[in-house]
């Protein structure tokens, strides 16, 4: 069956997840790939939103983090500071996932400004909880679309830690949890280099020649030794996806 | 505790120049009151919220605001809110102050608020670039243990408005759903104004422990259904996600918003 990049983004996602995950999940892609996992081979995983609601099975796909049917389908809704005080502070999240506008080599990501903080050339929405979810969840992976513009050698802000501008801010600041684990793409999964925690690519999507990922990238990337060529997404992945988001659009009337 | 027309809620309880929050966390945010306020020409408003959504890109684009404190200025799952960067980007209709913030910190900052306290002690921003724009991010050593921990100023609003689903006849008030920081920001604040989409013989509060704030607690309570649209309130009616999705070219150019605001709050509804 044939797919677009933006398939095989969010399966690649959703195949990170398994049944034991406790995830807090951002909204948008992030969200797409968690109830793609909990939808079809993780039916017991734990979707956390930052509105509080634990354990929440939407059927269709929410446009806010607040929609009213994450309330209805949750296991409990608990008030926006005891969600992060007791859960995410408290060490209780296996997995956060996030997106972001910028991502550089060392898993930082920008959601503040595009340009100087005074006087930006684009104002991005902010942090929300996503500082605290880079460094209290136990790990965490990261979906965007893969852009020159949205991976530059160095951020222009760091909203959200992830290994810091030399690959060892976590380390000196004595953060025990282990950051950013896993940056999947349109184009490529990356991961952290085990030498000094540069992203490096270890997977490429069918289809996807290396050229591509340099082309689209603003630091000199580096490959892996044993780079995997990224399994197709099954039929049923596809099936799985694709009915989530037509299910979404009947019952919404949005265009996912 | 009073119960009155919201137009006297706001003109008695919401001055110029107050620090103000309205809360809601997507959820019961407070849009009638958000309008009468535009409509009574509020000024020099610190506005306060995790999630100024589209609720302060109008009080921001018709010039209610001098400063934002807020975690996370977008329009939720649609994209950038238009007004407040113009006011941001461009300094339209004038420049505002941004206070920022992560969602943990305003959180802890609230519950730090009500509990009295002058700060909030967490952990937060580490590794973050918020410290060095925003000069209430703090660090002090644990006198017990010596860890580096995270301080910000509490919040305590002049005033805070929020929207419940229903009060009683004692001017006691039901909140259930996404909860969010109501209860934080409405017991941290001096004055309290809540709207409510009814007033009801009894509460009908689903659980012995349904977060219900005493009428002591409340200065003004005023009845407006629909008071949270184009937000949702539990039990009553959904999000209207479509008008979200509208509000994206509806706030992009001045001129468009203008005409949205004259026909819509200006006019009363």
């Amino acid at each position: 069956m044939e797919h677009t990049p933006a398939e095989m983004m969010v399966v690649a996602a959703a195949r990170r997840l398994s049944n034991d995950d406790v995830c807090f999940v951002g909204i948008g892609l992030p969200s797409a790939a968690c109830n793609l996992a909990r939808l079809s081979h993780a039916p017991d995983i734990t979707l956390i939103y930052e509105s509080g609601t634990i354990g929440t099975q939407p059927d269709v796909l929410p446009l806010s983090i607040g929609d009213g049917e994450l309330c209805e389908t949750a296991l409990t809704t608990v008030s926006v500071p005891e969600i992060f005080r007791y859960w995410l502070q408290g060490g209780r999240i296996s997995i956060g996932f996030l997106g972001a506008a910028q991502i550089d080599r060392f898993a930082n990501l920008n959601t503040t400004v595009i340009g100087n903080y005074r006087s930006p050339r684009v104002r991005l929405p902010g942090a929300g909880g996503a500082p605290e979810i880079a460094t209290f969840c136990k790990e965490t992976l990261i979906i965007m679309r893969h852009s020159l513009r949205g991976m530059p050698k160095k951020v222009d802000f760091v909203t959200s830690l992830g290994f810091g501008h030399d690959g060892q801010e976590r380390d000196r600041l004595g953060i025990a949890t282990r950051g950013p684990s896993l940056v999947i793409t349109d184009l490529c999964i990356m991961r952290p280099s085990p030498e000094d925690n540069e992203l490096q690519v270890t997977s490429i999507h069918p289809g996807v020649i290396p050229k591509q990922i340099v082309e689209r990238t603003s630091w000199p990337i580096r490959f892996c030794a044993e780079l995997e060529e990224t399994p197709f997404p099954t039929p049923k992945e596809l099936a799985d996806l694709r009915n989530l988001y037509l299910r979404t659009e009947s019952v919404t009337g949005r265009n996912t | 505790m009073e119960f009155t027309s919201l137009s006297k809620a706001i003109k008695r309880y919401v001055r110029d120049g107050d620090t103000v929050a309205m809360e809601g966390f997507t959820h019961l945010i407070p849009f009638a009151a958000a309008h009468e306020i535009i409509r009574q020409g509020k000024k020099d408003l610190a506005l306060v919220r995790m999630t100024p959504d589209i609720i302060y890109d109008q009080l921001i684009g018709t010039g209610c605001a001098r400063k934002i404190t807020f975690s996370w200025g977008g329009n939720p799952g649609v994209g950038s809110l238009h007004r407040l960067r113009d006011a941001v980007e461009n300094g339209w209709p004038h420049p505002i102050e941004l206070e920022e913030h992560s969602h943990a910190g305003m959180a802890n900052a609230y519950a730090a608020g009500a509990a009295g306290l002058p700060c909030a002690t967490f952990r937060g921003y580490l590794g973050s670039d918020l410290p060095k724009f925003n000069p209430n991010i703090r660090f002090i050593p644990c006198p017990f243990t010596g860890e580096t921990l995270t301080v910000i100023p509490s919040i305590q609003p002049d005033v805070t408005v929020i929207h419940a689903q229903r009060a009683d006849r004692q001017g006691n008030v039901l909140i259930e759903g996404i909860v969010g920081v109501q209860k934080e920001a409405a017991l941290a604040a001096q004055r309290t104004v809540v709207t409510v989409e009814e007033i009801v013989e009894d509460l009908n509060a689903s659980s012995p422990n349904s977060i219900v704030l005493p009428g002591w607690t409340i200065d003004a309570i005023v009845e407006a259904p629909g008071g949270a649209r184009p937000s949702y309130a539990h039990g009553y009616y959904q999000r209207n996600n479509a008008f979200y999705q509208e509000w994206d070219s509806i706030a992009t150019e001045r001129a468009d918003f203008i005409q949205w605001i004259q026909a819509n709050v200006e006019r009363g509804r």
